[in-house]
């Protein structure tokens, strides 16, 4: 097989922030600061090897320009995406020779605070929506919805994902929720938001920051860390999210093609993915995805995650830190989050009782159906 | 319907105010392509089926089923009553849209039930199409 310029790439740093419901007294700047602090640190690198930067922020609205000015002027390549589109736009340009390490952050503090609403971003103005009292929850659960109507998948199913990731992150001593241990009882029990969604199927809301760096292959040999490479990538986009019904016979799919381009790079089937560090807005989404990637077959997801087969120590374990529904879910630093936990969960970064033992490949997400659209990353501790 | 006073209303734009126009007239308008038959919504500047430029408007039957749904217990904002369902309409001529259910429990809602629209006037330039059960 040919070479794929992703594989001359690899992922040296990865960090997050101090994760917590509110970041009181902290300002949103200093987040996105030690996010940059931190991913470097963790590469063995210093502001100076720096010739690549995608560094912003949710509520100051720190750009990337804004913050190429923070490394004393020198000319510097910027990114503009976020998530796995950035990492996969910063990966191409170190595989094109426009820069040779890239630092990438995004932070969120001080934006959610008028709690007898959905935080803000969740609501959109489309003239096509608005008007119906629409948020990302109901509009995820119009995707859940039609599935269970089509293939019987049942509220139990969507309870066993949620609750086991939020097991996950209540065993991670740096999640939001850590302790916070639930039962799919406890799921099925919490209050509904949007029906099949109750309260504790869907992501929480809190603040923090996450950072990454991307060098070569060849440099990051030198750097005395342990790299972990870039397998595989690709961008799915069906258009704007929430300014139309999210009709599941065109887009219940999505992300299908992107995890067959990204396998397809690296000559990996599901089989061989280790941990699935998938996007976890709503519990039904990481069912979905299970069929859309490949792990099991269209309507079998609801059986598929039962029976402890997405637990740590399953065959196929599953948003292993908690995710966006314990862990941490700030602004568009949890785009970026969802790479930099698989980076974490690889290099062996996590707590003992989280590590996927012998985990080689991991695969990340980014968006769901009924946001329409859907990434995919995959990332491995050896090279393609 | 004082429940939804304050809610926000759409802005029609150049593209879509033909539908909102509609509204106000109490016809439900989608697009149609004219060389692949394709219905298309929400209005779009070219067909979503072939490319093509030959959209014009058609009004619907206002007829079709329930697609999918959710009945929304956390309001978006407190201007919207709780309980209210959300739907995603089938109309009739193949096309989908979302919409509040009106006139129905919540917990008589269903996929696949037939529904037509009603239309609210809300403002002197936008009445608002939700649908109800049919009979």
């Amino acid at each position: 097989m040919p070479r794929h310029p992703f594989h001359d790439v690899a992922i040296v740093g990865a960090y997050h922030t101090r994760q917590a419901k509110v970041l009181e007294g902290v300002r949103e700047l200093d987040v996105v600061l030690d996010a940059v602090r931190g991913a470097l640190a963790s590469a063995n690198l210093r502001p100076a090897d720096v010739d690549g930067v995608n560094v912003r922020s949710s509520v100051w609205r720190l750009n990337p320009r804004e913050a190429a000015a923070w490394f004393g002027g020198r000319p510097l390549w910027t990114g503009v995406s976020l998530g796995i589109e950035g990492v996969i736009e910063a990966a191409l340009a170190i595989a094109t020779g426009q820069c040779e390490t890239v630092v990438m952050a995004d932070a969120q503090a001080g934006e959610y605070t008028d709690r007898e609403s959905t935080s803000p971003w969740t609501r959109p103005t489309n003239e096509f929506v608005a008007s119906w009292g629409l948020y990302t929850a109901a509009e995820f659960a119009l995707i859940a919805r039609r599935h269970m109507h089509l293939y019987g998948t049942r509220p139990e199913s969507l309870a066993e994902v949620a609750a086991t990731i939020r097991n996950h992150g209540a065993r991670h001593p740096d999640a939001v929720f850590h302790g916070r241990h639930v039962t799919p009882h406890d799921v099925l029990a919490s209050r509904m938001v949007a029906d099949p969604y109750h309260l504790l199927d869907c992501a929480i809301n809190s603040e923090g920051g996450a950072g990454l760096v991307l060098t070569t292959a060849e440099r990051a040999a030198d750097l005395g860390v342990a790299p972990i490479y870039l397998l595989g990538g690709a961008i799915e986009r069906q258009g704007m999210a929430y300014v139309t019904a999210p009709v599941w016979d065109r887009y219940g799919w999505s992300g299908r093609r992107a995890a067959q381009r990204a396998f397809a790079q690296c000559g990996l089937r599901p089989a061989d993915v280790d941990v699935c560090e998938f996007y976890d807005p709503f519990s039904f989404e990481l069912i979905r995805q299970l069929e859309a990637f490949g792990f099991c077959k269209e309507g079998e997801g609801g059986d598929f995650v039962m029976g402890g087969r997405i637990e740590i120590d399953g065959e196929c374990p599953l948003v292993t830190n908690g995710g966006l529904l314990s862990f941490s879910h700030p602004g568009t630093a949890q785009l970026l989050q969802k790479v930099t936990s698989s980076v974490l969960q690889l290099r062996g970064a996590y707590p003992t009782q989280l590590t996927v033992p012998g985990a080689t490949v991991a695969m990340t997400s980014n968006g769901g159906a009924g946001a329409l659209f859907c990434d995919v990353m995959l990332l491995g501790k050896e090279r393609a | 319907m004082s429940e939804r006073t304050g809610i926000p209303l759409p802005r029609p734009t150049e593209l879509s105010r033909p539908h909102w126009d509609g509204c106000r007239d109490g016809a439900l308008r989608f697009q149609r392509c004219r060389d692949c038959g394709a219905a298309v919504f929400i209005p779009q500047p070219v067909c979503t089926g072939c490319f093509g430029s030959a959209l014009e408007w058609e009004t619907s039957s206002g007829r079709g089923t329930v697609y999918s749904y959710t009945v929304v217990h956390r309001p978006q904002r407190p201007v919207f009553a709780v309980p209210y369902v959300v739907v995603i309409a089938e109309l009739e001529e193949g096309w989908h849209m979302l919409s509040n259910l009106v006139d129905c429990d919540p917990d008589d809602v269903a996929v696949g039930m037939p529904i037509e629209v009603t239309f609210r006037k809300m403002s002197d330039e936008i009445t608002l199409p939700y649908f109800r059960p049919a009979h």
